[in-house]
Formats: structure tokens, sequence, C-alpha cells
């Protein structure tokens, strides 16, 4: 595919590979956050960590949209899901993650009309063809996927389509970085900065990373060799005594962002004051709500939900698993009380995080280390 | 190297999964029907204890694509499926066409030559007779073209609503061929993994077909009988043939994920090695799925001793419509259970078990 394998090539990833050794001060240990992630995807799906040197370990952040949505939202989404008539939309993988009893996919078993969309605007559709249902987008994510939402709800409003609403789940990035970097424990060296959110919010809201915390961040694209040349620039920072933001991803994110998108969002959404998320906890205005102009569409103003908090067992540690002060199987509660089955914290939910990826491949791993 | 507290961690872990699966969902949902872990549970869990008495020597414990009987010396394979597919038409293929092949297939799996079908109808109230006759006429060619006789059926009808235009079932039986020497039990480290064909094109075909994501591709399904390729693999490799399974639900990634389990090996995949188009390769990145786990209808995994891959390799390219067969892996002792990738990229991973249904992310 053109333009994808380019990105994708294995001679120039085993160059960098290594590269990356001449960038390594002898003795030391690295610990290097992927915020995002679709990063965390892209290390897992192309193997990245086998072209790393066994000193540089990378520690999956919090910036996985579906994980992070706690219990008590899920249950929500579900309660407005059965009401009579309404045709309840996500993206596909918010279906499989759990509220206090329930994912998604067990309410539409149980009767629920609830389908899949790739886009909100798909989600308009189906309210503009289906007149007499209500149709309700369950809107989730980060700054990537909130224009989107905004645009959609936007086009609705000059429509006049009266159907539909949106259960507004978005969260913003900044804050819950904010919230693992004051943690006095932190061992993380740097930060590959979350690419598709820098094209809407560019560079600029990152530049406190360095400025108050003293770690590097170089914003990364999403293939192979992306990330491994983010890892590069951030080991060469860290080695000249560097510290600030860059951007490798420069063929897509402007410094400034998109202009156009955040006029967009400033006009649909506002901040909460506090959001939940799982695994973390309350983190102060770290998500958005409809603004007042945008009311009319709040799918929570429109039907009862129950609105209930269900808190995450005392004893789940993802917090401290996310700022690398522990290892997945140090959690009191891994492998017991939390498995991928029935996963408690953010860690454990997407098969991706921390948690998920060593209760599957811990015995990999190992042998990995062992080689 | 794993801490004393990071051993027992893992044991506990290990100790969880090695216990049979037992069925505790509260109700069926699509995942039981996906041919990941819910479907695994549900046959490990509740049919095979129950048709088996806990008894593993029985022959539904084998979990084989056919069963086999032995009649006064002749050994028979015998299999059942049924075909639910939306839409009824896509292309390359129908309802009608995939139910002879999906059963010829499984027949085809078990080393047998297929020899006879009946077919079952569930039909929907309203159902458009012309639909109906256009389906009849797909099998009957199937038929034909895979050299199997139809020798019985059933025809039921339910209101309308309660079944989606046409469901088919059909059970087949054939002959085990004296070639065949099939046992998940000869996989073997060594052992080298053929493909027939490029992968995941029939389940590409059909979620283009069903339109929701506005993409045009001219991609056909891949539906076949693969009595011909199979019959090419043991004319080749004779008893080195080790074990062969066609990679329908939860495709290439499943059939070998239920290998690697049921049989206690390691299987590594070179994933620069696998065939896969241009067009699925094109879809599957941008809807966000692996083709691995993609469905296929014509498509087979054989497993063969490595002394043997070669020429059976070169056998399988020549039968028609295999053009594209290759060695795409190999069987390895460590770790037990587990299938690995090598990506064409230079690092590894681990290809897992589905859970449900795939489903694309968000980022």
């Amino acid at each position: 595919m053109k333009f994808v394998d380019e990105f994708r090539d294995a001679e120039l990833g085993r160059a960098l590979s290594t590269q990356i050794l001449a960038e390594l001060e002898p003795g030391r240990h690295y610990k290097v956050m992927e915020v995002c992630g679709g990063h965390t995807h892209s290390i897992y799906k192309y193997g990245i960590d086998d072209l790393l040197p066994p000193n540089v370990e990378l520690v999956h952040g919090p910036g996985c949209p579906v994980c992070v949505i706690p219990m008590g939202r899920v249950d929500d989404g579900i309660a407005v899901a059965r009401n009579e008539g309404v045709i309840f939309t996500c993206f596909g993988d918010m279906l499989r993650v759990p509220g206090s009893e329930y994912t998604l996919l067990d309410a539409k078993a149980q009767g629920a009309d609830v389908r899949m969309v790739y886009s909100p605007l798909d989600a308009l559709r189906i309210a503009r063809e289906n007149p007499d249902r209500e149709v309700v987008f369950f809107a989730i994510g980060f700054e990537t996927t909130a224009p989107s939402t905004a645009l959609t709800l936007k086009r609705a409003k000059s429509e006049g389509i009266k159907n539909f609403s949106c259960v507004c789940n978005h969260v913003t990035i900044v804050p819950p970085l904010r919230a693992l970097l004051e943690s006095p424990d932190l061992r993380l060296d740097g930060f590959i900065g979350p690419g598709h959110v820098c094209t809407v919010v560019g560079a600029r809201p990152f530049e406190f990373i360095p400025a108050d915390y003293g770690r590097p961040v170089v914003i990364s694209g999403f293939e192979p060799l992306d990330i491994l040349q983010s890892i590069q620039m951030i080991l060469r920072q860290l080695r000249a005594g560097r510290c600030e933001v860059e951007n490798q991803y420069t063929r897509v994110v402007p410094h400034e962002g998109n202009l156009r998108a955040l006029e967009v969002m400033a006009e649909v959404f506002e901040l909460r004051p506090h959001f939940e998320w799982r695994g973390l906890g309350f983190i102060s205005q770290s998500a958005l709500k409809l603004s007042s102009a945008y009311q009319d569409f709040d799918a929570e103003a429109r039907f009862e939900v129950p609105n209930v908090r269900v808190a995450d067992p005392k004893a789940c540690q993802c917090g401290e698993v996310l700022k690398g002060v522990i290892k997945p199987w140090e959690c009191k509660v891994f492998g017991t009380a939390c498995t991928p089955e029935h996963a408690i914290g953010t860690c454990m939910v997407s098969p991706e995080g921390a948690c998920a990826a060593y209760y599957n491949f811990g015995r990999f791993a190992r042998e990995r280390e062992a080689v | 190297m794993a801490t004393g507290r990071e051993q027992r961690v893992l044991q506990i872990i290990e100790t969880a999964r090695s216990k049979r699966a037992r069925f505790r969902d509260k109700q069926v949902t699509l995942a039981h029907g996906a041919g990941g872990k819910a479907t695994q549970t549900l046959i490990e869990g509740l049919l095979v204890p129950a048709f088996t008495g806990g008894d593993p020597e029985r022959p539904l414990a084998a979990l084989a694509d056919a069963g086999s009987v032995t009649i006064e010396g002749t050994r028979l394979a015998m299999t059942s499926d049924s075909f639910v597919v939306k839409p009824l038409r896509f292309p390359g293929g129908s309802i009608g066409e995939l139910a002879v092949n999906g059963t010829v297939n499984d027949l085809a799996m078990a080393g047998a030559k297929p020899l006879a079908l009946t077919v079952s109808m569930i039909l929907e109230e309203g159902l458009d007779a012309e639909v109906l006759k256009a389906e009849i006429e797909a099998i009957a060619t199937a038929a034909r073209e895979a050299e199997v006789e139809i020798i019985g059926g059933d025809t039921k009808v339910v209101e309308r609503g309660a079944a989606d235009g046409m469901y088919l079932c059909t059970t087949g039986i054939g002959a085990v061929d004296s070639r065949a020497q099939l046992s998940t039990r000869d996989i073997r480290p060594g052992d080298q993994i053929l493909v027939s064909g490029p992968i995941g094109e029939h389940g590409t075909a059909i979620m283009l077909a069903r339109d929701q994501f506005d993409l045009d591709a001219e991609l056909e399904s891949d539906t076949c009988s693969l009595w011909p390729a199979a019959d090419a693999l043991l004319q080749a490799a004779g008893s080195q043939l080790h074990c062969m399974r066609d990679a329908t639900r939860g495709g290439v990634a499943s059939v070998l994920n239920e290998l690697a389990r049921s049989s206690g090996i390691a299987v590594v995949v070179r994933e620069a090695d696998v065939p896969v188009s241009p067009i699925v390769a094109a879809a599957a990145e941008l809807l966000g799925i692996d083709p691995m786990y993609v469905a296929n209808e014509g498509r087979l995994v054989a497993f063969v001793a490595p002394e043997a891959a070669e020429a059976a390799l070169a056998a399988l390219r020549e039968v028609d419509g295999c053009g594209q067969a290759a060695a795409i892996g190999e069987v390895r002792t460590e770790p037990p259970g587990m299938v690995l990738v090598q990506t064409a990229f230079g690092g590894r991973r681990v290809m897992d078990q589905l859970v449900g249904d795939p489903l694309p992310r968000i980022c």
C-alpha cells in the first residue's frame, strides 16, 4: 500500500534500532510512556519492543479512550439503550467494556437496539432515516474524536433533527497527564506524544511537561518507523540534556493544531468540573459536556439515567501501574479479582492495557527477557 | 528473571487457564457464534461434557471438522453445518453455494472424499420465490461441481420476522481416503504450515457487501470445494500430512490457536509470507481489522512434516485456484499453546484467540 508500506520498512527499522543504541548512557534504564492507546496498539502489532534494547522500557499510558470510561457511565449508556424505541449507537470497541453488571453487547442480546457506527455522522444518518425513533450516540474519545461529535451536533442543529441526542463522555488528555506527573513517585523519563490528539490541539498544550516537570515529549506518528524515530528523539534529548516538545509527526501535526476543529469544539462543548476515570479516580476539568447552546441534544437530560457512581474496588492499582511504580503482577487484585474476563481497572479492560497484556502473554514476555 | 512473587502469579494464571472451560454465561450473545473464546467455552464447557460424559476417548472429544464412524471396515466421515449469512447473495457466491462447499470442505479436511449431502431449509414467510429458486440452482450447481449427490432434505417455513430470509443446514457423508492418516496428535515440532491461497477474501467480501462502509472494491468470496486441494496434499505427502483445517469463522488465527492449544505446541507465523491480496489488505487497514482473523470459505491450513513440505506445497500450487499457496510458518515446542507472529517489521507478537466478533478500534 502506497504511503503506508514506506513507514513499515523492516530494513530502515533495523537501522534505526542500531542508531538507538548509540543514544544510550551505559548502565541507565529508560522508561518512556506512550500516552496514546493507538501507539500501544502499533507497538504491540509490529512487535516494536523487540527492536529496542532491553534497558529501554515502554510504559503504556492512560490514552485508551474506551478503557478509561468508568462502570457508572457504561451503566448510564445501557439504561438509555434500554428505553423503548431507542436506537443506541457507539464505536465498536466500546461494546465490550464492562459496566457494573453488563456490557453494551449484553444489553443488545437482551433486546436493546445497539448498533456499531464508524462515525457520529452515521448515527445522525440513522436518525434521519428513522424519524419515529430516538437515536442516541454514545460519544467517547479524546480531542481526536471530539471534533467529529461537535460537527455532527452542529449539523443536527442546523438541519433541525429532533430525534438525535448524545451521551457525552469526551475527555481531554492534558489533565490525566498532569495528574500522573504530579505524583512524587513517578518513574518516567519521557513521553511519546499523542499524534492524533495533536493534529487537533497542536503541540503547545504539552509544553508544560518539559517546562514544569522536566521530561521531554516527542509527538509521534503511528507507523512503526514513526515510533522508533520518536524514541530515538527522546533518548537524544536526554543524552544532550535537552528537554522540549519536538514534533516527529510533521507530515500531519501543525504546531498550532487545527484551529477550525478547536473553534467547533469551543462552540459545542464546555469543560465538566470533574470526571471520573476508570482506575484513576476523579480528575478535575478532564472531560467535556455539551454547552448550553446544545443542551437539547444532551441524552442525559432527555432520558432518565441512574447516574450512580460505581466505585472501582479500592485494591485496584491502575494508577501505580500507569506511573510505572509497580508492575502489573504487583497489584493486589491482579490475576485474582481482576482478570480479562472480569476486568476492574483500565489496564485490564483493553486487550492492550499493561495488565491484560501481561495476563495473556506474561509467560511469553519472560521468555523474551531471557533471550 | 522472574522473582518468586511473579512466578507465583504466573502459576495462578496458568492453573486458572488449564482448568476445563465452563459455560457460565447468563445468555447467548453473538460472541458464542463468532468462533472465538466464547464459542470454545460453549463447545468445551457445555456440549462436549454432555455428549461424551467427560471421556476424552469418545470421537467427539477430538473436536475435528468432521467425525468418523467405521462400518464393516469402511471408515466414513460425517459432518453437519448451518448457514445464516447476510446478505444471501454476495460477490463471488451465495448462501446456497456456501451450504454445499462448507460441508464438503469439513469432510475434505477429515481426508474424506465427499459423497452425499442432505439439505434442510428454514424459510421465512414472504421470501421471494425468485430468491428461493436462485439458491436452489446455486445448491445444484455447487453440488455438481463438487461431485457430490444431494440425497435428501427438509423444508420448514417460519413466520415473518422469525428468520432472516432463509437459513440452510447441510449434512454430509464421505469415505475416508486410504492415504489419509490425519491426527492432531501427530503434529510435531518442525512441521511446516501451509495455506492454500490468499486469506480473508470471503469475510471481507461479505463485510463490503453489507454496504455499511461506503467502500467499493472488486473483491469476490473465495468459496470453493477444497477436495481437489486435499486430494493433492494427500497424494504428495501421504502420512506426512498431519492435519488439515478449513479456516472459516475466526480465520487462520483461530485455527492455529485451536491446534496450538489442543496439541500443546507453539506455532510461529512469518507475517511477511502470509498471502493477502492488496484489496483485502487495504480494506483491513481502513477498517482496523486483522486479515488473519477474517473468515475464509475456500482456504485450508495444512500441517506437513518438514521433509514432505516442499512437495506438498508444489502439489498444492498445481491445484486450480491455489496458485498462491504458501508456507507461512512452523511448529515449535515453546511456549506451548501459543501462536507467535514474526512481524514483517522485524518484531514479534502473540496472535491470541478472538474474544468475540472482530470489532474495529476507534483509534
